[in-house]
Protein backbone atom coordinates (compact mmCIF):
# COMPACT_ATOMS: atom_id res chain seq x y z
CA UNK A 1 0.00 0.00 0.00
CA UNK A 2 2.34 2.37 0.93
CA UNK A 3 4.64 3.83 -1.37
CA UNK A 4 8.53 4.19 -0.17
CA UNK A 5 9.35 7.84 -0.03
CA UNK A 6 12.07 8.17 -3.19
CA UNK A 7 15.46 8.41 -1.54
CA UNK A 8 17.19 11.23 -3.82
CA UNK A 9 20.83 9.56 -3.89
CA UNK A 10 21.09 5.66 -2.45
CA UNK A 11 24.28 6.34 -1.43
CA UNK A 12 23.82 9.35 0.56
CA UNK A 13 23.88 9.37 4.42
CA UNK A 14 20.44 7.62 5.59
CA UNK A 15 17.54 10.09 6.07
CA UNK A 16 16.55 11.17 9.84
CA UNK A 17 13.65 9.27 10.83
CA UNK A 18 12.03 12.81 11.39
CA UNK A 19 12.63 13.86 7.38
CA UNK A 20 11.04 10.40 6.47
CA UNK A 21 8.32 10.59 8.99
CA UNK A 22 7.61 13.95 7.16
CA UNK A 23 7.84 12.59 3.80
CA UNK A 24 5.55 9.74 4.53
CA UNK A 25 2.98 12.03 5.84
CA UNK A 26 3.19 14.62 2.98
CA UNK A 27 2.93 11.87 0.71
CA UNK A 28 -0.35 10.51 2.65
CA UNK A 29 -1.49 14.09 2.68
CA UNK A 30 -1.12 14.40 -1.17
CA UNK A 31 -2.74 10.89 -1.42
CA UNK A 32 -6.00 11.51 0.10
CA UNK A 33 -6.34 15.00 -2.02
CA UNK A 34 -6.32 13.52 -4.86
CA UNK A 35 -9.00 10.53 -4.22
CA UNK A 36 -11.12 13.51 -2.88
CA UNK A 37 -10.96 15.84 -6.14
CA UNK A 38 -11.34 12.54 -7.99
CA UNK A 39 -14.54 11.29 -6.11
CA UNK A 40 -15.91 14.46 -7.58
CA UNK A 41 -14.61 14.40 -10.86
CA UNK A 42 -14.66 11.20 -12.24
CA UNK A 43 -18.66 10.81 -11.89
CA UNK A 44 -18.84 14.43 -13.05
CA UNK A 45 -16.73 13.13 -16.24
CA UNK A 46 -18.67 10.32 -17.05
CA UNK A 47 -22.08 11.93 -17.09
CA UNK A 48 -20.35 14.57 -19.27
CA UNK A 49 -19.34 12.01 -21.59
CA UNK A 50 -22.85 10.66 -21.53
CA UNK A 51 -24.60 13.17 -21.83
CA UNK A 52 -22.20 14.95 -24.83
CA UNK A 53 -22.55 10.90 -26.39
CA UNK A 54 -26.28 11.76 -26.50
CA UNK A 55 -26.11 14.90 -27.48
CA UNK A 56 -24.59 13.95 -30.86
CA UNK A 57 -26.12 10.80 -31.30
CA UNK A 58 -29.54 12.75 -31.56
CA UNK A 59 -28.45 15.05 -33.91
CA UNK A 60 -26.05 12.77 -36.21
CA UNK A 61 -28.81 10.46 -36.54
CA UNK A 62 -31.57 12.64 -36.58
CA UNK A 63 -33.90 11.25 -34.13
CA UNK A 64 -36.98 13.36 -33.93
CA UNK A 65 -37.52 15.63 -30.09
CA UNK A 66 -40.39 13.68 -29.48
CA UNK A 67 -38.96 10.18 -29.44
CA UNK A 68 -35.60 11.64 -28.19
CA UNK A 69 -35.02 15.27 -27.42
CA UNK A 70 -31.90 15.98 -26.69
CA UNK A 71 -30.13 16.87 -23.31
CA UNK A 72 -29.67 21.00 -24.80
CA UNK A 73 -33.57 20.56 -25.74
CA UNK A 74 -34.15 19.18 -21.73
CA UNK A 75 -32.70 21.72 -20.53
CA UNK A 76 -34.32 24.37 -22.70
CA UNK A 77 -37.25 22.71 -21.66
CA UNK A 78 -35.89 23.08 -17.84
CA UNK A 79 -35.52 26.58 -17.80
CA UNK A 80 -38.59 27.71 -19.68
CA UNK A 81 -40.76 25.47 -17.71
CA UNK A 82 -39.60 26.43 -14.54
CA UNK A 83 -42.60 28.01 -12.78
CA UNK A 84 -44.70 24.94 -13.64
CA UNK A 85 -42.30 22.47 -12.47
CA UNK A 86 -41.29 24.55 -9.35
CA UNK A 87 -44.92 24.29 -8.47
CA UNK A 88 -45.20 20.44 -9.16
CA UNK A 89 -42.08 19.78 -6.99
CA UNK A 90 -42.80 21.68 -4.16
CA UNK A 91 -46.62 19.93 -4.16
CA UNK A 92 -44.79 16.95 -4.68
CA UNK A 93 -42.20 17.21 -2.16
CA UNK A 94 -44.94 17.98 0.69
CA UNK A 95 -46.58 14.56 -0.39
CA UNK A 96 -43.62 12.64 -0.29
CA UNK A 97 -42.45 14.35 3.10
CA UNK A 98 -45.87 13.86 4.94
CA UNK A 99 -45.86 9.93 3.65
CA UNK A 100 -42.15 9.57 4.78
CA UNK A 101 -42.90 11.09 8.49
CA UNK A 102 -46.15 9.20 8.84
CA UNK A 103 -44.37 6.06 7.96
CA UNK A 104 -41.66 6.95 10.41
CA UNK A 105 -44.76 8.00 13.00
CA UNK A 106 -46.28 4.82 12.76
CA UNK A 107 -43.27 2.83 11.43
CA UNK A 108 -41.42 3.01 14.58
CA UNK A 109 -43.85 2.55 17.06
CA UNK A 110 -45.44 -0.67 15.26
CA UNK A 111 -41.90 -2.20 15.56
CA UNK A 112 -41.43 -1.46 19.44
CA UNK A 113 -44.60 -2.82 20.02
CA UNK A 114 -43.76 -5.86 17.82
CA UNK A 115 -40.27 -5.88 19.85
CA UNK A 116 -41.71 -5.46 23.08
CA UNK A 117 -44.35 -8.15 22.35
CA UNK A 118 -44.04 -11.07 21.14
CA UNK A 119 -47.92 -11.89 20.77
CA UNK A 120 -48.92 -8.86 18.84
CA UNK A 121 -45.53 -9.42 16.46
CA UNK A 122 -47.07 -13.55 15.69
CA UNK A 123 -50.69 -11.53 15.40
CA UNK A 124 -49.05 -8.79 12.92
CA UNK A 125 -46.65 -9.98 11.05
CA UNK A 126 -48.87 -11.95 8.28
CA UNK A 127 -50.97 -8.86 8.04
CA UNK A 128 -47.78 -6.53 7.19
CA UNK A 129 -46.34 -8.82 5.37
CA UNK A 130 -49.60 -9.41 3.24
CA UNK A 131 -49.79 -5.36 3.00
CA UNK A 132 -46.49 -5.55 1.49
CA UNK A 133 -46.94 -8.26 -1.16
CA UNK A 134 -50.30 -6.25 -2.38
CA UNK A 135 -49.37 -4.17 -5.36
CA UNK A 136 -50.34 -0.51 -4.29
CA UNK A 137 -51.05 0.93 -7.21
CA UNK A 138 -53.86 -1.78 -7.44
CA UNK A 139 -55.45 0.19 -4.34
CA UNK A 140 -54.75 3.22 -5.69
CA UNK A 141 -57.99 4.02 -7.34
CA UNK A 142 -60.10 2.49 -3.88
CA UNK A 143 -58.09 5.22 -1.81
CA UNK A 144 -59.02 7.60 -4.86
CA UNK A 145 -62.61 6.38 -4.32
CA UNK A 146 -62.24 7.20 -0.09
CA UNK A 147 -60.71 10.97 -0.11
CA UNK A 148 -61.06 11.86 -2.80
CA UNK A 149 -58.35 13.93 -5.26
CA UNK A 150 -56.60 15.93 -2.97
CA UNK A 151 -53.27 15.48 -1.21
CA UNK A 152 -54.58 12.85 1.20
CA UNK A 153 -54.70 9.90 -1.03
CA UNK A 154 -51.19 10.38 -2.41
CA UNK A 155 -49.41 10.86 1.32
CA UNK A 156 -51.40 7.65 2.03
CA UNK A 157 -50.12 5.56 -1.03
CA UNK A 158 -46.45 7.18 -0.36
CA UNK A 159 -46.80 6.05 3.58
CA UNK A 160 -48.32 2.56 2.58
CA UNK A 161 -45.42 1.87 0.25
CA UNK A 162 -42.87 3.76 2.47
CA UNK A 163 -43.76 2.42 6.14
CA UNK A 164 -42.45 -1.32 5.71
CA UNK A 165 -38.83 -0.81 5.69
CA UNK A 166 -38.66 1.69 8.72
CA UNK A 167 -40.70 -1.08 10.70
CA UNK A 168 -38.61 -4.26 9.66
CA UNK A 169 -35.34 -2.34 10.32
CA UNK A 170 -36.36 -1.38 14.02
CA UNK A 171 -37.57 -4.34 14.74
CA UNK A 172 -34.45 -6.07 13.32
CA UNK A 173 -31.97 -3.10 14.77
CA UNK A 174 -33.77 -3.88 18.58
CA UNK A 175 -33.52 -7.82 18.50
CA UNK A 176 -30.12 -7.50 17.07
CA UNK A 177 -28.41 -6.45 19.84
CA UNK A 178 -25.20 -8.86 21.61
CA UNK A 179 -27.22 -10.57 24.54
CA UNK A 180 -23.73 -9.82 26.53
CA UNK A 181 -24.83 -6.27 26.69
CA UNK A 182 -28.10 -6.89 27.91
CA UNK A 183 -26.43 -9.28 30.58
CA UNK A 184 -24.28 -6.55 31.20
CA UNK A 185 -27.52 -3.91 31.96
CA UNK A 186 -29.28 -6.75 34.24
CA UNK A 187 -26.03 -7.14 35.86
CA UNK A 188 -25.34 -3.80 36.72
CA UNK A 189 -29.29 -3.32 37.63
CA UNK A 190 -29.89 -0.70 35.08
CA UNK A 191 -33.58 0.13 34.95
CA UNK A 192 -35.39 -1.17 32.03
CA UNK A 193 -35.96 2.88 30.45
CA UNK A 194 -32.53 3.03 30.69
CA UNK A 195 -31.23 -0.60 29.29
CA UNK A 196 -33.57 0.82 26.19
CA UNK A 197 -32.53 4.31 26.28
CA UNK A 198 -28.77 3.92 26.83
CA UNK A 199 -28.11 0.49 25.04
CA UNK A 200 -30.57 -0.70 22.82
CA UNK A 201 -31.80 2.03 21.21
CA UNK A 202 -28.50 3.19 20.76
CA UNK A 203 -27.44 -0.16 19.09
CA UNK A 204 -30.70 -0.26 16.73
CA UNK A 205 -29.97 3.25 15.09
CA UNK A 206 -27.94 2.09 12.09
CA UNK A 207 -30.09 -0.02 11.66
CA UNK A 208 -33.20 2.04 11.72
CA UNK A 209 -31.53 4.78 9.88
CA UNK A 210 -30.97 2.10 6.64
CA UNK A 211 -34.22 1.36 7.10
CA UNK A 212 -35.12 5.28 7.17
CA UNK A 213 -32.96 5.63 3.78
CA UNK A 214 -35.32 2.97 2.08
CA UNK A 215 -38.19 4.44 3.12
CA UNK A 216 -37.52 7.90 1.81
CA UNK A 217 -37.18 6.74 -1.63
CA UNK A 218 -39.94 4.23 -1.76
CA UNK A 219 -42.06 7.85 -0.69
CA UNK A 220 -41.01 9.27 -3.89
CA UNK A 221 -42.18 6.34 -5.72
CA UNK A 222 -45.70 6.27 -3.97
CA UNK A 223 -46.45 10.19 -4.39
CA UNK A 224 -45.47 9.76 -8.21
CA UNK A 225 -47.58 6.71 -8.08
CA UNK A 226 -50.59 8.71 -6.55
CA UNK A 227 -50.22 11.33 -8.69
CA UNK A 228 -50.35 9.12 -11.98
CA UNK A 229 -53.64 7.31 -10.65
CA UNK A 230 -55.47 10.48 -9.80
CA UNK A 231 -53.35 13.72 -9.71
CA UNK A 232 -54.12 17.69 -10.53
CA UNK A 233 -50.71 18.70 -9.44
CA UNK A 234 -46.97 17.44 -8.86
CA UNK A 235 -44.74 16.11 -10.68
CA UNK A 236 -46.32 12.78 -11.80
CA UNK A 237 -48.96 14.70 -12.79
CA UNK A 238 -46.95 16.78 -14.81
CA UNK A 239 -45.38 13.64 -16.48
CA UNK A 240 -48.90 12.50 -17.38
CA UNK A 241 -49.69 15.74 -19.30
CA UNK A 242 -46.25 16.22 -20.81
CA UNK A 243 -46.71 12.26 -22.17
CA UNK A 244 -50.49 13.33 -23.03
CA UNK A 245 -49.52 16.07 -25.12
CA UNK A 246 -46.48 14.24 -26.55
CA UNK A 247 -44.16 16.93 -24.83
CA UNK A 248 -41.13 14.50 -24.42
CA UNK A 249 -38.98 17.36 -23.68
CA UNK A 250 -41.04 18.40 -20.88
CA UNK A 251 -41.27 14.59 -19.96
CA UNK A 252 -37.97 14.82 -19.45
CA UNK A 253 -37.66 17.52 -17.73
CA UNK A 254 -40.17 16.05 -15.16
CA UNK A 255 -37.95 12.99 -14.98
CA UNK A 256 -34.73 15.07 -14.22
CA UNK A 257 -36.53 17.13 -11.42
CA UNK A 258 -38.00 13.56 -9.71
CA UNK A 259 -34.16 12.43 -9.88
CA UNK A 260 -32.73 15.74 -8.11
CA UNK A 261 -35.70 15.64 -5.39
CA UNK A 262 -35.26 11.86 -4.92
CA UNK A 263 -31.48 12.52 -4.33
CA UNK A 264 -31.62 15.59 -2.10
CA UNK A 265 -34.41 14.67 -0.23
CA UNK A 266 -31.92 10.56 0.30
CA UNK A 267 -29.07 13.34 0.99
CA UNK A 268 -31.38 14.73 3.91
CA UNK A 269 -31.55 11.37 5.75
CA UNK A 270 -28.04 10.88 5.19
CA UNK A 271 -26.89 14.04 6.91
CA UNK A 272 -29.73 13.37 9.41
CA UNK A 273 -27.37 10.12 10.24
CA UNK A 274 -24.31 11.35 9.77
CA UNK A 275 -25.72 14.28 12.38
CA UNK A 276 -26.93 11.19 14.74
CA UNK A 277 -23.89 8.47 14.61
CA UNK A 278 -20.40 8.68 14.96
CA UNK A 279 -18.89 7.94 11.77
CA UNK A 280 -17.37 4.62 12.05
CA UNK A 281 -20.90 3.18 13.16
CA UNK A 282 -22.24 4.33 9.98
CA UNK A 283 -19.14 2.61 8.30
CA UNK A 284 -20.31 -0.77 9.96
CA UNK A 285 -23.75 -0.55 9.20
CA UNK A 286 -25.51 -3.34 10.32
CA UNK A 287 -28.30 -2.79 8.82
CA UNK A 288 -30.73 -3.60 6.12
CA UNK A 289 -30.44 -0.96 4.27
CA UNK A 290 -27.23 0.50 2.26
CA UNK A 291 -26.69 3.84 0.49
CA UNK A 292 -28.18 4.41 -3.05
CA UNK B 1 5.91 -24.01 52.27
CA UNK B 2 4.54 -21.10 54.03
CA UNK B 3 0.78 -20.43 53.94
CA UNK B 4 -0.22 -18.28 50.86
CA UNK B 5 -2.33 -15.53 52.21
CA UNK B 6 -2.85 -13.90 55.54
CA UNK B 7 -6.67 -14.69 54.97
CA UNK B 8 -8.34 -15.63 57.94
CA UNK B 9 -9.44 -19.19 58.03
CA UNK B 10 -12.59 -19.09 60.75
CA UNK B 11 -14.61 -16.71 58.37
CA UNK B 12 -18.11 -17.29 57.52
CA UNK B 13 -17.77 -17.77 53.58
CA UNK B 14 -18.75 -14.79 51.57
CA UNK B 15 -19.83 -16.52 48.75
CA UNK B 16 -21.43 -19.99 48.61
CA UNK B 17 -22.88 -22.40 45.89
CA UNK B 18 -24.79 -25.31 47.07
CA UNK B 19 -25.52 -28.50 44.80
CA UNK B 20 -26.08 -26.47 41.90
CA UNK B 21 -27.28 -28.46 39.00
CA UNK B 22 -28.47 -26.92 35.76
CA UNK B 23 -30.68 -29.18 32.94
CA UNK B 24 -31.13 -27.43 29.38
CA UNK B 25 -34.27 -28.84 27.89
CA UNK B 26 -33.62 -29.46 24.47
CA UNK B 27 -35.60 -31.12 21.52
CA UNK B 28 -33.09 -34.73 21.78
CA UNK B 29 -34.03 -34.27 25.69
CA UNK B 30 -32.35 -33.04 28.37
CA UNK B 31 -28.74 -31.79 28.44
CA UNK B 32 -26.79 -31.56 31.52
CA UNK B 33 -24.48 -28.76 31.77
CA UNK B 34 -23.78 -28.84 35.91
CA UNK B 35 -24.52 -31.69 38.18
CA UNK B 36 -24.36 -30.68 42.10
CA UNK B 37 -21.62 -27.94 42.11
CA UNK B 38 -20.68 -26.91 45.41
CA UNK B 39 -18.10 -24.44 46.36
CA UNK B 40 -17.50 -21.20 48.51
CA UNK B 41 -15.14 -18.47 48.77
CA UNK B 42 -14.64 -16.61 52.00
CA UNK B 43 -14.17 -12.53 51.40
CA UNK B 44 -10.41 -11.88 49.75
CA UNK B 45 -10.14 -15.08 47.78
CA UNK B 46 -9.58 -16.14 44.66
CA UNK B 47 -11.10 -19.14 43.16
CA UNK B 48 -10.26 -20.08 39.96
CA UNK B 49 -12.06 -22.71 37.84
CA UNK B 50 -10.74 -24.83 34.97
CA UNK B 51 -12.10 -27.23 32.92
CA UNK B 52 -12.47 -28.23 29.07
CA UNK B 53 -14.73 -26.39 26.89
CA UNK B 54 -18.83 -27.17 27.67
CA UNK B 55 -18.41 -28.13 31.25
CA UNK B 56 -20.87 -25.64 32.25
CA UNK B 57 -18.16 -22.80 33.39
CA UNK B 58 -20.26 -20.14 32.21
CA UNK B 59 -23.30 -21.73 33.25
CA UNK B 60 -21.64 -21.79 37.09
CA UNK B 61 -20.81 -17.78 36.28
CA UNK B 62 -23.91 -16.99 34.89
CA UNK B 63 -25.26 -18.43 38.08
CA UNK B 64 -23.25 -17.15 40.32
CA UNK B 65 -24.38 -13.76 39.30
CA UNK B 66 -27.90 -14.12 39.80
CA UNK B 67 -28.45 -13.82 35.87
CA UNK B 68 -29.54 -17.52 35.44
CA UNK B 69 -31.77 -19.51 37.71
CA UNK B 70 -30.34 -23.08 38.75
CA UNK B 71 -32.16 -25.84 38.09
CA UNK B 72 -31.69 -26.89 41.50
CA UNK B 73 -29.53 -25.67 44.12
CA UNK B 74 -28.93 -22.50 46.09
CA UNK B 75 -26.42 -19.90 45.34
CA UNK B 76 -25.83 -17.45 49.00
CA UNK B 77 -23.91 -14.40 49.26
CA UNK B 78 -23.34 -12.55 51.91
CA UNK B 79 -25.26 -15.17 53.98
CA UNK B 80 -28.01 -14.14 51.84
CA UNK B 81 -30.23 -16.58 48.98
CA UNK B 82 -29.36 -15.26 45.65
CA UNK B 83 -32.82 -14.87 43.42
CA UNK B 84 -32.25 -12.14 41.26
CA UNK B 85 -29.18 -10.49 39.58
CA UNK B 86 -26.75 -9.27 41.77
CA UNK B 87 -26.34 -5.73 41.02
CA UNK B 88 -23.67 -5.12 43.13
CA UNK B 89 -20.85 -7.12 41.98
CA UNK B 90 -18.96 -6.98 39.08
CA UNK B 91 -18.74 -8.68 35.52
CA UNK B 92 -16.27 -8.95 33.02
CA UNK B 93 -17.06 -11.10 29.73
CA UNK B 94 -14.59 -13.11 27.58
CA UNK B 95 -15.49 -9.86 25.03
CA UNK B 96 -15.44 -6.62 26.55
CA UNK B 97 -19.08 -5.75 25.64
CA UNK B 98 -18.13 -2.13 25.34
CA UNK B 99 -20.74 0.27 24.20
CA UNK B 100 -19.59 2.01 20.73
CA UNK B 101 -20.79 5.33 20.84
CA UNK B 102 -19.01 5.88 24.26
CA UNK B 103 -15.65 6.43 24.98
CA UNK B 104 -13.64 4.60 27.07
CA UNK B 105 -14.57 6.76 30.11
CA UNK B 106 -18.44 6.87 29.06
CA UNK B 107 -18.43 3.08 28.90
CA UNK B 108 -17.06 3.15 32.47
CA UNK B 109 -19.19 5.62 33.64
CA UNK B 110 -22.22 3.54 33.24
CA UNK B 111 -22.32 1.35 35.71
CA UNK B 112 -22.26 4.93 37.81
CA UNK B 113 -24.87 5.83 36.38
CA UNK B 114 -26.96 2.68 36.78
CA UNK B 115 -25.76 2.74 40.55
CA UNK B 116 -26.91 6.31 40.50
CA UNK B 117 -23.28 7.41 41.97
CA UNK B 118 -22.70 11.44 42.88
CA UNK B 119 -21.27 12.51 38.71
CA UNK B 120 -18.54 14.30 40.00
CA UNK B 121 -16.87 11.89 41.83
CA UNK B 122 -17.34 8.68 40.51
CA UNK B 123 -15.90 10.41 37.35
CA UNK B 124 -12.55 11.11 39.32
CA UNK B 125 -12.71 7.04 40.44
CA UNK B 126 -12.95 6.03 36.83
CA UNK B 127 -10.01 8.16 35.70
CA UNK B 128 -8.66 6.92 38.42
CA UNK B 129 -8.99 3.29 37.56
CA UNK B 130 -8.22 3.79 34.08
CA UNK B 131 -4.89 5.32 34.96
CA UNK B 132 -4.22 2.21 37.48
CA UNK B 133 -4.71 -0.26 34.16
CA UNK B 134 -1.99 1.99 32.26
CA UNK B 135 -5.10 3.93 30.12
CA UNK B 136 -4.16 7.32 31.18
CA UNK B 137 -4.70 9.96 27.94
CA UNK B 138 -7.08 7.44 26.10
CA UNK B 139 -10.06 8.10 28.56
CA UNK B 140 -11.90 10.22 25.64
CA UNK B 141 -10.47 7.39 22.80
CA UNK B 142 -13.80 5.37 21.38
CA UNK B 143 -13.78 1.73 21.77
CA UNK B 144 -12.76 1.49 18.03
CA UNK B 145 -9.63 3.42 18.10
CA UNK B 146 -8.23 0.89 21.56
CA UNK B 147 -6.55 -2.45 21.11
CA UNK B 148 -8.16 -5.78 22.31
CA UNK B 149 -6.13 -5.41 25.66
CA UNK B 150 -7.13 -1.60 26.57
CA UNK B 151 -10.83 -2.48 25.93
CA UNK B 152 -10.67 -5.18 28.26
CA UNK B 153 -9.10 -3.27 31.06
CA UNK B 154 -11.87 -0.70 30.22
CA UNK B 155 -14.47 -3.57 30.86
CA UNK B 156 -12.22 -3.88 34.06
CA UNK B 157 -12.55 -0.40 35.50
CA UNK B 158 -16.62 -0.68 34.58
CA UNK B 159 -16.90 -3.73 36.92
CA UNK B 160 -14.24 -1.78 39.73
CA UNK B 161 -16.20 1.71 39.87
CA UNK B 162 -18.46 0.63 42.49
CA UNK B 163 -16.07 -1.03 44.45
CA UNK B 164 -17.93 -4.36 44.42
CA UNK B 165 -17.05 -7.03 47.26
CA UNK B 166 -17.06 -9.85 44.12
CA UNK B 167 -15.64 -10.04 40.78
CA UNK B 168 -16.96 -12.61 37.94
CA UNK B 169 -14.62 -12.90 35.09
CA UNK B 170 -15.57 -15.59 32.39
CA UNK B 171 -12.17 -15.86 30.79
CA UNK B 172 -11.32 -12.30 30.18
CA UNK B 173 -8.25 -12.90 28.79
CA UNK B 174 -9.44 -15.42 26.40
CA UNK B 175 -9.42 -13.22 23.26
CA UNK B 176 -5.29 -11.40 24.08
CA UNK B 177 -2.34 -12.25 22.87
CA UNK B 178 0.41 -13.61 24.84
CA UNK B 179 2.09 -10.81 26.21
CA UNK B 180 -0.97 -9.07 26.57
CA UNK B 181 -2.00 -11.44 29.09
CA UNK B 182 0.92 -11.22 30.71
CA UNK B 183 0.66 -7.54 31.70
CA UNK B 184 -2.97 -7.97 32.26
CA UNK B 185 -3.11 -10.95 35.48
CA UNK B 186 -0.13 -8.72 36.78
CA UNK B 187 -2.49 -5.97 36.63
CA UNK B 188 -5.04 -8.72 38.08
CA UNK B 189 -3.31 -9.43 40.55
CA UNK B 190 -2.40 -5.83 42.21
CA UNK B 191 -5.97 -5.01 41.56
CA UNK B 192 -7.05 -7.90 43.77
CA UNK B 193 -4.57 -6.89 46.10
CA UNK B 194 -5.41 -3.58 46.90
CA UNK B 195 -9.11 -4.49 48.15
CA UNK B 196 -10.92 -7.13 49.67
CA UNK B 197 -12.77 -8.94 46.79
CA UNK B 198 -13.97 -12.34 46.43
CA UNK B 199 -13.11 -13.47 42.56
CA UNK B 200 -14.61 -15.95 40.57
CA UNK B 201 -12.12 -16.39 37.72
CA UNK B 202 -12.80 -18.93 34.65
CA UNK B 203 -10.05 -19.59 32.55
CA UNK B 204 -9.14 -22.33 29.81
CA UNK B 205 -5.40 -21.83 31.08
CA UNK B 206 -3.85 -24.25 34.15
CA UNK B 207 -1.14 -21.71 34.82
CA UNK B 208 -2.91 -18.19 34.67
CA UNK B 209 -5.19 -20.52 37.07
CA UNK B 210 -2.36 -21.72 39.56
CA UNK B 211 -0.45 -18.29 39.29
CA UNK B 212 -3.85 -15.95 40.70
CA UNK B 213 -5.57 -18.12 42.60
CA UNK B 214 -5.93 -19.50 46.14
CA UNK B 215 -7.86 -22.15 44.87
CA UNK B 216 -8.58 -23.70 41.62
CA UNK B 217 -11.33 -25.84 41.13
CA UNK B 218 -10.79 -28.18 38.29
CA UNK B 219 -13.97 -29.43 36.63
CA UNK B 220 -14.90 -32.56 34.86
CA UNK B 221 -16.15 -32.97 31.29
CA UNK B 222 -20.14 -32.53 30.39
CA UNK B 223 -21.74 -32.78 32.67
CA UNK B 224 -19.98 -30.22 34.40
CA UNK B 225 -18.70 -31.77 38.05
CA UNK B 226 -16.05 -30.58 40.46
CA UNK B 227 -13.48 -32.71 40.26
CA UNK B 228 -10.68 -31.75 42.82
CA UNK B 229 -10.48 -28.17 44.74
CA UNK B 230 -6.41 -27.65 45.00
CA UNK B 231 -5.49 -25.13 47.38
CA UNK B 232 -2.61 -22.90 46.19
CA UNK B 233 -0.07 -22.15 48.59
CA UNK B 234 2.27 -20.08 46.90
CA UNK B 235 3.86 -16.62 48.39
CA UNK B 236 1.81 -13.50 47.52
CA UNK B 237 2.59 -11.06 45.83
CA UNK B 238 3.46 -13.41 43.06
CA UNK B 239 6.26 -12.44 40.15
CA UNK B 240 6.79 -13.89 36.91
CA UNK B 241 9.63 -15.49 37.71
CA UNK B 242 7.85 -17.36 40.09
CA UNK B 243 6.49 -19.37 37.00
CA UNK B 244 9.45 -20.77 36.48
CA UNK B 245 9.58 -22.68 40.10
CA UNK B 246 9.16 -26.37 40.69
CA UNK B 247 6.73 -25.31 43.03
CA UNK B 248 4.73 -23.41 40.33
CA UNK B 249 5.28 -26.39 38.09
CA UNK B 250 4.18 -28.95 40.60
CA UNK B 251 0.93 -27.54 40.90
CA UNK B 252 0.41 -27.45 37.16
CA UNK B 253 1.56 -31.04 36.86
CA UNK B 254 -1.41 -32.16 39.52
CA UNK B 255 -4.29 -30.55 37.36
CA UNK B 256 -2.57 -31.66 33.75
CA UNK B 257 -2.18 -34.97 35.41
CA UNK B 258 -6.57 -34.64 36.21
CA UNK B 259 -7.07 -33.44 32.78
CA UNK B 260 -4.89 -36.29 31.41
CA UNK B 261 -6.90 -39.46 33.47
CA UNK B 262 -10.04 -37.97 32.28
CA UNK B 263 -9.24 -38.08 28.77
CA UNK B 264 -9.90 -34.10 28.34
CA UNK B 265 -5.74 -34.43 26.92
CA UNK B 266 -3.79 -37.27 26.00
CA UNK B 267 -0.22 -37.65 25.16
CA UNK B 268 0.46 -40.21 22.17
Amino acid sequence: MNEMPRNPSPLSTPLRIEDVEASVQRHRARRAARARVSAVLSPLGVVIVLLALWEAGTRAFGVPAFLLPPPSAVAVAIVTHAPLLAAGAWVTTVEILLGFLLSVVVGIPLALMIFLWPPFARAIFPLLVSSQAMPKVAIAPLLLVWFGFGMVPKVLIAFLIAFFPVVINTAVGLAAIEPEKIQLARSMGLSAMDTFFKIRLPDALPSIFGGLKISITLAVVGAVVGEFVGGDAGLGYLLMVANGSMDTQLLFAGIVCLTVLGVVLFGLVELAERLALPRYIISDDKGMGGTL
Amino acid sequence: MSPASPRAENEQPYLHLHGLSKIYASRDGPVRALDQVSLSGRRGEFISIVGPSGCGKSTLLMIAAGLMAPSSGVVMADGETVLAPRTEIGIVFQNPVLLEWRTALGNVMLQAEAKKLERGSAERRARALLAAVGLAGFEDKYPHELSGGMRQRVSICRALIHDPPQLLMDEPFGALDALTRDQLVLDLQRICNERRMTVLFITHSVPEAVFLSDQVIVMTPRPGRIDRVIDIELPRPRTLALRETPEFARYNREILDLFLARGVLREH
